[in-house]
């Protein structure tokens, strides 16, 4: 299946967690994830499987106003 | 007057500063650490954005966080929807750990002008999830009220649009929101100067939240530190009273006893 990854194309194995999505994106922390516009907490990493399609946000902190 | 013990609460936080600076747009981080040294905000403000774009200064800039100690309030810019705002912040709190959050809803791309007919309805939703909402807003009387209604215990009109420092454009409304609303009032955007910052508290406001007019001035260390400086002396002016204006002349030197006074 093809997921999102801030709006880059990845193949995964059907099956696939969040867990093993953000394990390949290789992001530093801190960061926070959403699939689908929906925010995901970090505790329900390996229990959120992913769907062909998903579109999955990873958010880091930056300067703000 | 103003003493060392003028502390202001917010969702029964005590704050000894009346500063909230943002961290955008500086020459450098070097640069805002200094600035942040001299100013001694309340809290500084930060955001969140796709990893992908910011894969450089995102470590670099939480390392910085993390050294200066100051209470951290994330904003939810550039969303659009009430649910945009609603997961960014949910994001926010994990990242940042806090409840703050600096709601930013915004209606108008050109202006950016808060979706003023949605904002209190954002508010609503993530004060009940528990976050601490200092909303960005107008200074519209009625919808600060609305604000104040769904539970906001601090509201942050602007001054002028984002970034654009022109100062206060709406006085009388300005003034009005303050002789009728009893939470703390925040100014959020548009100041320029750090007189603009003097006169919004010289009016009774609590507080100024800036970003630009700090990092855009040619030396923003020491312009944080004007910035911080006239806040004081803004809140020290309104704590002492003001004297009240008159038409006419009336000589601060005694008349009585005027020497020559009718020789001729």
């Amino acid at each position: 299946m093809m997921v999102w990854i801030n709006q880059k194309s990845l193949e995964l194995q059907q099956g696939c967690s969040l867990k093993d999505a953000i394990e390949l994106a290789q992001i530093t922390p801190p960061f926070a994830a959403a699939v689908n516009a929906q925010f995901v907490p970090k505790t329900l990493y390996d229990q959120t499987f992913l769907n062909d399609n998903d579109k999955i946000e990873l958010i880091v902190p930056i300067t703000g106003g | 007057m103003l003493t060392s013990t003028d502390e202001w609460l917010l969702y029964g936080e005590t704050f000894k500063s009346r500063l909230l600076l943002g961290t955008s747009r500086y020459p450098s981080p070097d640069i805002l650490a200094k600035a942040v040294q001299l100013a001694q905000p309340a809290m500084l403000t930060a955001s969140l954005r796709r990893e992908s774009a910011h894969a450089q200064d995102s470590p670099v800039f939480w390392k910085l966080l993390q050294n200066m100690k100051i209470p951290v309030l994330p904003n939810t810019a550039g969303c659009h929807s009430v649910d945009e705002a609603y997961t960014t912040a949910q994001m926010a709190r994990e990242v940042f750990e806090t409840d703050w959050i600096k709601l930013e809803l915004i209606g108008d791309d050109y202006t950016l002008q808060p979706d003023t007919l949605n904002l209190p309805s954002a508010a609503d939703k993530l004060i009940k999830q528990g976050f601490k909402v200092l909303p960005y807003c107008t200074e519209d009387l009625v919808l600060c009220q609305r604000l104040v209604d769904v539970g906001c215990q601090a509201v942050m009109p602007w001054a002028a649009p984002i970034g654009t420092g022109k100062g206060p454009l709406n006085a009388y409304a300005m003034r009005t929101l303050r002789e009728r609303l009893d939470v703390p009032l925040i100014v959020d955007a548009g100041l320029g100067l750090p007189s603009h910052a003097c006169t919004v508290m010289e009016w009774g406001y609590d507080a100024v939240l800036l970003n630009t007019a700090v990092a855009l001035a040619n030396d923003p260390v020491h312009m944080a530190e004007a910035f911080a400086n006239a806040v004081k002396a803004g809140r020290s002016a309104f704590l002492s009273g003001a004297m009240q204006a008159h038409e006419s002349a009336q000589p601060s030197t005694p008349t009585l006893g005027t020497p020559f006074w009718h020789h001729a």
